[in-house]
Parts: structure tokens; C-alpha cells; sequence
């Protein structure tokens, strides 16, 4: 263990910890954009920067190892001078469009020219100005709106493993890019939207749904049996974003689906109640012109939609029950098999498995992740 | 050597190649093929090419040595060989008027060729030149006679400082890398010297690649690596062929490989020839290019020595560091430290450009004053002009004005006078050079070549580079000064890496030193050194002109009216004040204000 001293406040913290982590541990906030705990150390917004005793130049607190007997100040008027330059020079290279940007209200660099007050900038000059040519279906990028954190391209390498994008050009044109600047074509876990201090990468179905003022339910992604917590924004009755927050079991990462597949919930299509088949089985056609994004119409309904009745969830438990038990009398508990979902969790197929062994008396009972 | 045999020597480096040198040796080469039976004597005649020896301004330089006598012909072209062979080597009657002249002695006598000593006296593509001139000899002490932490304290006591720019101690760095614990570990040379106008590593890993690979034995020795690499430009197309080729000689004859000079320990040296990013010269960055990604320098929280490339100790040292090396470990440290300060010890390389009479490759003790390089090795000022100012340290290193002149050049005064060694690019300016314009030229360079990573040096240079350009295009702003002192102490003081703490040192020293210009640029809209076209007006002065026309024929945009034998005038709106009436007057008629 190692003790130093910031801003006058003792603390005793481990020695593979930076100052920055014991500045948090002291409840000291040092404003930062391009650190993220989860990642490697970037050391590039240079917004971090604290003075250490015995140092001539200031250092960044976010990639310096703490040491013992270390005096750090982390704000004094020369630091903050610094700092505000700093944010002068990235606003100097931004649309500034607030106005119209999906993250408004909830976006690093904006908070940090509120909190420097930056109104007029010094350093006017040339911009970045870049032709939008996504066509993917889930993430929108903005790339005048990069303040060049790195967040993305690391949590896409460490993380995610995808390495779907990269630091492209040098100088004030650097740009995080896939490939030869093609259009994005990845898993789309949106990893990078989650990671993102500002508006440069957003949701594509995220926009002009409303920024602010949401409801937020928290609740559990029923994709898979993983359990990630996620967080409904919701306004108007209508989910319009999904993320997750730090403090959870999956620490706020998401995959594609649990981030992006929520259109279902409101779809006209979904099923609300149980049916139980009135018709026997006749020739279903599946529509073909299955596309993979979908083409945002409704889907054609199925044909022999009309031969199933709505039923209550009793009237369709009995149903499944009388059923169950006469095939059982009629051919004995081995004609009957259990399958199970991936979507359910391990109590609820540990259950399952547990009536179809112990209620019908069969080993028959399979999962689909099995294989 | 032999004395009855005459042996010519040509330089190849790429100056001399590109002034002819090729041509000059093949010539020399049919020539004692054919004549051998001819002149029916003795002595043999051999042709060597060897590397550059540092006078590129006269090219292609070639040395005749006939019974032990060596006579210098500077500038010489393939069809003046003839002549030299039948009068020189044959007749053994040197010519004179072609022979080099006191400034080719003024050039050479202010030096001490440490580093350079191999180049211009052996040929580079040949291990055996290389191993009949002392070679090897000091790598096969090191790892026959002597044990690693005698090596490193022979490298401490040496003085020897990193020749990259930073001016680290070799013996220091080595140190850690020894005293630190791995299972691996690594020997990096940076040959990625990508500053306009400087060119030592080139001409050491052109003219001597065996002492860069010797340097590298003996630091893989001292700190038990068995790996190394070669980072080398990969547009120094000579340099890779002949780094290349050194290699292969080394390994066919077990100098590197398995069990080196039997001592058990192991070295293999791979050639890494990188797409050349400025930055990429930075010790971080390079590693990182090693290991397959973007050249982006990271955040020291370790030093490369202890956790470096794939995380293990790695030593980075600069091609000239390395070339120093054998020197240190066959002529002694005392011999190395004496030659240069208490602080520095040994030589160092500049690549002297600009307005010099004698340009080229120039090794002087560390401790040398810049006037005795500038007016003695370099023969003072071209064209008679005044000297103004000089730019040390490529484009990230600051200008000194004749007052500093008489500092001595050492890491820790060039640091004083606001600039910083780099990589050895000396550019010296006369009085017709417009400062604001320098540093606006340097930093057209850096902001273009900055990696992005860090805010200051990504937008801040590229500000400082607008600022600028609007100066100098008569649109400055009253407290453009400030803003610029402010933002460039801003990025010395917030950049990740050396880059950017470097690179507004053109633009700071020059207002340091030069600010009255700016102010003239920004208050009065006047260029005092004619540099800046959006400054200047060009205009007829009617006294002095005779109508003779000159003028208008050479004007490209068609701005100059008037009748022959009138005074004619300059139409403002459609000159593009490129100069040329300036140039073509004989009458001094033409005006620039």
C-alpha cells in the first residue's frame, strides 16, 4: 500500500493504482473524457492533468502510478487554465450543434464547456467536415462530433474482440474508421455507442424520439439466459432507447440484441395472449422476402392465422395439462418430449427439466443450446 | 595496405549516386579491367565503392591512392575518368584542377570522425572491409572477454547520451534493462529518421551498416537480449538493400545466429523496414509499430527498458547511438568521455543545410561552439550574406539568432537557448529568410504529421499553423503574439509525448528571438525579409526604367503594361508577385515593398 496526499486528504491506496483512481477513491472528481476503467490507459483528452510536488510539468493523473509520499494538487487556477484551453481546442473543431444533437443533456463535452463556460473560442479555424455514407441499420456516426477519446476503437479490440474499427490519417484529420472507410459492417453490439462522451455514435433508431426526460424501467434482457440488467428509456408509453448502467452484473455492456432488438415489444404482431389451435394444420406459407434489416413494413400475417382462438392463461394451462395426461394414458410418458430455451434462465430450466423428469416421468427433455 | 597498388575509392552514398556516382565507378572499373595487360606493371588497380564521407556539396567525390599517397578529386563525372586514369594512375601525375581545395581540408579538419571514421574509407556492402578495419573485434571482447555489467559500466563511464534527440544515458537505460527480469528480451535500433533535411543515420546505416549491428551485439550482450530489430525507413531504399545484405553476411558467418563467439547466448537481428510516419520515430510509438499497430505513441507509466515491446525490457537507442558503441568498447571510455563536455561525452552528426558554402554531413566533438561549425567546417555564409539564424533539431527544434552563436553545442545549452538536439538537422538561414515564414514551414510539417492522439498537439498545432498563415498573409491580429506564446507554451506543457512538447519550439524561439518581425508582419502588413508574396507590392520605378521590355516578357500573369521604350507599370490586381520581373530587370527598376 501506498500513501499520498491530494488536495490535502490522505489516502492509503494499492501500488498499481494511478492518481486518478485514488482522486475517485477520495470522492475528488477530476473531469476526464478518454478514461474508462474497463480499458487500457489512453492518456489522450489531456484533461486529467494534476500537479505533483517535485514535477516540473504537470502530469496526467489517469497514466501516472501513484507513489508514496506523492503531494498532488488536482485543481488550481493553473490546471483549470489548462484544462479550459484544452476543451477550447476541441470545440474549436466541433459543429457545436447542440441544438439538433441526440445527446444533448447527456454528453461529456458539453458538460465540460458548461461547467469552463466557454461561449467564444480563441482558436477558431478549420473544421472537419465529413460526408455521412452509413448504411448499416444501428449505428449512426457523426465523426465531426469525435473528440478522438478512443473509447470505441479500444472497447472494440479489448473488449468485444471485433476490431471493426481503427484510428485512420494523421494531424487534425485523424478519424476512427472502419477499413478503408467502408461503411460499417460489424456484429453491431454497439459497444462503441455505449462508450461514446459525446454524439459522435448514437443509436440510428435513437433519433428524434426525445433526448430527455425519459422513465427509466430497469429490468432484464430476455435474450438469453445471461441475465444482463438493461434500462428502458421510455417516454410516451414507448420504449425509444436501450442501455445499461455501470453498476450491474454485466457492467454496462450490451450485445446487439439487448441493445438494439427492442422494436418488438411494440409490435402490433406480438404475441399478448395465448392461442389455442381451433383448425388443424393446413398449408403455412412463410413469407419470403425475408430481409435481413427488414424493410420497416409490417410483416404479411401468416396464413392460417385465423385458425387459432384467444384464450386465457388458465383455459390454455388446462388445455396443456389434459392433453399431457392423455397422451401419457394413451402411449405411455416417453411420447412426450420437453424442449426447453436458451431465453430462460438456469432456475427456470432446472425447473423445467424437474417436470418433465419428475411430473411426466420421461428423460426425454432436450435445450436448444445443447446442441 | 600495399603500396604498389593504386586503389580508387568512390563514394556511393545516395548523394553521390544521384550526382553520378555509379556511373563514375563502372567507368573506373572497365577501365583497370582493360588496362591491366596495357600498362604491363605491377600494381594492380582496385575500385571500392564506400559511403558517404559527408562533403555531399561536391559530389561524386573520388579518392586516388597510389603508393600510399591519397589525392581527393571533388566533383568529379563519368567522362573525366579517362583522363584521371591515364595521367594519375598510370603516368602517376595527379591532376590538379580537379584535385579538391582548402575548402575540402577547411571541411574536413574541424571534425573528429568517430562515428563516421568507416564511412568514405571502406565498402559498405563487404563484411571483410569491415572486419580488416577493426570489426567485430569489439563485439567478439564483449562477448568473449567480458561479462554484461562490465559492458554497461564501460557504456556509464563513456558519457555516451541516446543520439535521438531526448539525450538519455545509453549506460543508464541499459542498465534497467539488464537489472529487470524477463524471460525475453529485446534490442530496438531507430533508424526511422524522418526530419527534412537531416540525414545522419542514413549515411551511418548506408556507409557503416556493420557498426549498427556490432553496437547492437554488444547491447544485447549487456543486457541479455536475444532478439533484435532494425527499424528502418523503408523509403531509405539504400539503406534497407545495404542493412539487408550486412545481415545475411553476418549470419553466413556465424556473428549472429546460435552461440555467438561460442559464449553461449543467442542473437537474432531482423530488418524492420517501416512505412515512414514521423512519429513513428518515437520510442512508444515505434514499438507499437512493431507489434502491428497504429503508430501512436502511449503514456510512459513504465519506462520501454523495463516493459517495452509485448511488454518486455526493451532498449530503443538511435542508429548513431549504437554506431558510437563499438568505438567506446575498443578505444576506451576515457578516450570517448574526453572528447566531448563533462555532461556528453563523444561526437555528434549534423546534417548542415541551408545557406552554407560547404552542405553535408559534418561530426564534430560534442562542446564545439556553432560558429567554428557554421564559419569554419562550414565555410561561413553562401553569397557573402549575413547569417541570421540557425535551426537545430528538425522541425520539431527551435531557431538561435547570432547571439547564441558562441554557446556550445551539448544537450543541456541548446536546451538553454530554446531548441533541442533531435536528430542532428542543421539549417542555417542568411538574412533574406522571413522567420514567421520558417516556423510557419515547420509547422506545416508537424501539424500535418502529428499522430492525433492528444488534444493539444492534434488542434493545437494545427491553430498555430492558421495563426500563422493568417500573419503572414497580412491578416494578423494584434494579439496574435500572445496567442501564439500562450497556445504553444500550452502544448509544450499538456502534449502526451516529445512531439508535442517540441513542436512549437519553431514557432517560440522565433518570437523569443525574432519578435520584432512578427510585430512588423501583424502592425504594419510589411515582410522585412521580401519572403511573404501576400505582403509585398511589386512596382516600376520610372527613373530607372528604360522600356526595354524584359520585364513583361517574363511575367507570367501578363501584369506589366507599357510601350517599348517607355517606363511601364505593374498592374496590382493582376500580378502575382512571383518575382520574376524582379530577377529579369537589369536596370534595378523593379521595386518590392
Amino acid at each position: 500500500m501506498v500513501n499520498l496526499n491530494i488536495d490535502g486528504e490522505q489516502i492509503s491506496v494499492d501500488k498499481n493504482s494511478t492518481i486518478l483512481d485514488a482522486a475517485n477513491k477520495l470522492g475528488i472528481t477530476i473531469p476526464t473524457l478518454c478514461h474508462n476503467p474497463e480499458l487500457t490507459t489512453f492518456g489522450g483528452c489531456r484533461l486529467c492533468l494534476v500537479e505533483v510536488d517535485g514535477n516540473p510539468r504537470p502530469v496526467a493523473s489517469c497514466a501516472t502510478f501513484v507513489q508514496d509520499g506523492m503531494q498532488v494538487r488536482s485543481s488550481t487556477p493553473y490546471l483549470e487554465r489548462l484544462r479550459s484551453t484544452n476543451i477550447e481546442l476541441l470545440l474549436s473543431d466541433h459543429p457545436n450543434d447542440c441544438m439538433l444533437c441526440e445527446r444533448a443533456g447527456n454528453c461529456k463535452l458539453q458538460e465540460l464547456a458548461y461547467y469552463y463556460g466557454i461561449r467564444e473560442n480563441r482558436f477558431e479555424g478549420t473544421r472537419r467536415i465529413y460526408n455521412t455514407q452509413d448504411n448499416n441499420p444501428f449505428v449512426s456516426r457523426e465523426m465531426e462530433k469525435c473528440v478522438m477519446c478512443g473509447q470505441c476503437v479500444r472497447i472494440c479490440e479489448e473488449i468485444q474482440g471485433a476490431r471493426a474499427i481503427d484510428f485512420s490519417y494523421k494531424g487534425l484529420w485523424t478519424k476512427v474508421t472502419p477499413p478503408f472507410e467502408r461503411d460499417l459492417d460489424c456484429e453491431f453490439c454497439g459497444q462503441c455507442v455505449g462508450v461514446c462522451p459525446t454524439g459522435a455514435l448514437t443509436g440510428k433508431m435513437w433519433s428524434n424520439k426525445g433526448r430527455q426526460k425519459f422513465r427509466e424501467v430497469d429490468t432484464v434482457c430476455s435474450y438469453c439466459g445471461c441475465g444482463c440488467n438493461l434500462t428502458l428509456a421510455v417516454k410516451k408509453n414507448k420504449i425509444v432507447r436501450v442501455y445499461s448502467r455501470k453498476n450491474t452484473i454485466n457492467e454496462g455492456m450490451l450485445c446487439a440484441k439487448g441493445r438494439f432488438a427492442y422494436e418488438f415489444v411494440h409490435s402490433p404482431e406480438r404475441l399478448s395472449r395465448p392461442l389455442i389451435r381451433v383448425n388443424p394444420k393446413s398449408n403455412w406459407v412463410l413469407e419470403d422476402s425475408d430481409q435481413p434489416y427488414g424493410s420497416g413494413k409490417p410483416r404479411q400475417r401468416l396464413a392460417g392465422f385465423q385458425d387459432f382462438k384467444e384464450v386465457s392463461w388458465d383455459e390454455a394451462l388446462e388445455y396443456i395439462a389434459f392433453k399431457i395426461r392423455e397422451i401419457k394414458e394413451n402411449s405411455g410418458p416417453d411420447a412426450i418430449g420437453g424442449l426447453s430455451s436458451a431465453r430462460c434462465t438456469n432456475e427456470e430450466n432446472y425447473l423445467f427439466q424437474k417436470l418433465i423428469r419428475a411430473v411426466i416421468g420421461t428423460n426425454n427433455v432436450d435445450h436448444c443450446a445443447r446442441y | 595496405m600495399d603500396d604498389k597498388k593504386a586503389v580508387v575509392k568512390v563514394c556511393a552514398g545516395t548523394g553521390s549516386v544521384s550526382a553520378g556516382g555509379g556511373e563514375v565507378l563502372r567507368a573506373f572499373e572497365n577501365l583497370s579491367r582493360s588496362s591491366g595487360i596495357k600498362t604491363g606493371f605491377n600494381n594492380r588497380c582496385m575500385t571500392q565503392k564506400v559511403g558517404c564521407r559527408g562533403f555531399c556539396s561536391r559530389d561524386v567525390l573520388v579518392d586516388v591512392i597510389l603508393k600510399g599517397e591519397k589525392t581527393t578529386y571533388e566533383g568529379i563525372k563519368p567522362d573525366m575518368v579517362p583522363r584521371i586514369f591515364e595521367e594519375h594512375i598510370i603516368h602517376g601525375r595527379p591532376i590538379r584542377e580537379w584535385m579538391a581545395g582548402d575548402e575540402h581540408k577547411r571541411f574536413h579538419s574541424g571534425q573528429t570522425k568517430v562515428v563516421l571514421s568507416h564511412c568514405g574509407e571502406i565498402d559498405p556492402e563487404e563484411l571483410d572491409a569491415y572486419a580488416a578495419a577493426g570489426g567485430y573485434g569489439s563485439a567478439r571482447k564483449a562477448y568473449t572477454l567480458m561479462n554484461p555489467e562490465e559492458i554497461i559500466e564501460e557504456i556509464k563511464r563513456s558519457n555516451l547520451r541516446g543520439r535521438g534527440g531526448a539525450g538519455f544515458p545509453a549506460g543508464h537505460k541499459w542498465e534497467f534493462a539488464r537489472k529487470t527480469r524477463s524471460d525475453k528480451k529485446y534490442v530496438v535500433c531507430n533508424g526511422n529518421e524522418s526530419d527534412p533535411g537531416a540525414f545522419a543515420d542514413r549515411c551511418i546505416m548506408e556507409g557503416d551498416p556493420h557498426s549498427i549491428i556490432e553496437g547492437m551485439m554488444i547491447c544485447a550482450r549487456a543486457i541479455g537480449a536475444d532478439k533484435g530489430y532494425i527499424y528502418v525507413r523503408d523509403s531509405y531504399a539504400l539503406a534497407v538493400q545495404r542493412l539487408r545484405r550486412a545481415l545475411k553476411q553476418c549470419y553466413e558467418q556465424g556473428l549472429l545466429g546460435k552461440n555467438i563467439f561460442g559464449s553461449g547466448q543467442d542473437l537474432d537481428i531482423r530488418l524492420y523496414p517501416a512505412p515512414g510516419a514521423f512519429i513513428s520515430g518515437e520510442a512508444t510509438a515505434l514499438l507499437k509499430v512493431i507489434e502491428g499497430k497504429r503508430a501512436m505513441p502511449v503514456p510512459r507509466m513504465h519506462r520501454t527498458a523495463e516493459k517495452g515491446l509485448w511488454n518486455r525490457p526493451t532498449i530503443v537507442n538511435n542508429a548513431e547511438t549504437l554506431a558510437n558503441v563499438p568505438g567506446i568498447m575498443s578505444r576506451g571510455a576515457e578516450w570517448f568521455a574526453g572528447l566531448g563536455t563533462e555532461t556528453s561525452g563523444g561526437t555528434k552528426v549534423f546534417s548542415m543545410t541551408g545557406k552554407v558554402n560547404n552542405t553535408g554531413l559534418v561530426e564534430i566533438p560534442l562542446g564545439t561552439t556553432l560558429r567554428e561549425v557554421i564559419y569554419d567546417i562550414g565555410g561561413g555564409i553562401s553569397n557573402g550574406r549575413n547569417f541570421k539564424a540557425v535551426q537545430l533539431g528538425g522541425p520539431t527544434g527551435g531557431c538561435i539568432p547570432e547571439s547564441f552563436l558562441d554557446h556550445q553545442i551539448d544537450y543541456e545549452s541548446l536546451a538553454l537557448a530554446g531548441t533541442i538536439m533531435g536528430s542532428g538537422g542543421m539549417v542555417v538561414f542568411d538574412q533574406h529568410t522571413c522567420m514567421v515564414d520558417t516556423s510557419k514551414f515547420f509547422l506545416e510539417i508537424t501539424q500535418a504529421e502529428s499522430c492525433g492522439k492528444c488534444t493539444p498537439c492534434r488542434i493545437g498545432i494545427r491553430r498555430m499553423y492558421e495563426i500563422l498563415d493568417r500573419i503572414t498573409k497580412g491578416k494578423g491580429r494584434l494579439w496574435d503574439i500572445e496567442l501564439l506564446e500562450e497556445l504553444g507554451a500550452h502544448i509544450r506543457t499538456t502534449s502526451l509525448c516529445g512531439f508535442g512538447m517540441t513542436a512549437p519550439n519553431p514557432v517560440l524561439s522565433t518570437i523569443r528571438h525574432f519578435r520584432d518581425e512578427y510585430a512588423v508582419h501583424i502592425k504594419d502588413k510589411k515582410c522585412p525579409a521580401m519572403v511573404c508574396k501576400d505582403l509585398l507590392s511589386f512596382s516600376c520605378i520610372p527613373e530607372n526604367c528604360t522600356g526595354c521590355g524584359m520585364c513583361k516578357m517574363v511575367c507570367p500573369a501578363d501584369a506589366v503594361r507599357g510601350i517599348r521604350k517607355k517606363p511601364h507599370k505593374i498592374d496590382q490586381q493582376l500580378c502575382i508577385k512571383c518575382g520574376s520581373c524582379f530577377d529579369a530587370c537589369k536596370f534595378g527598376a523593379i521595386h518590392i515593398q
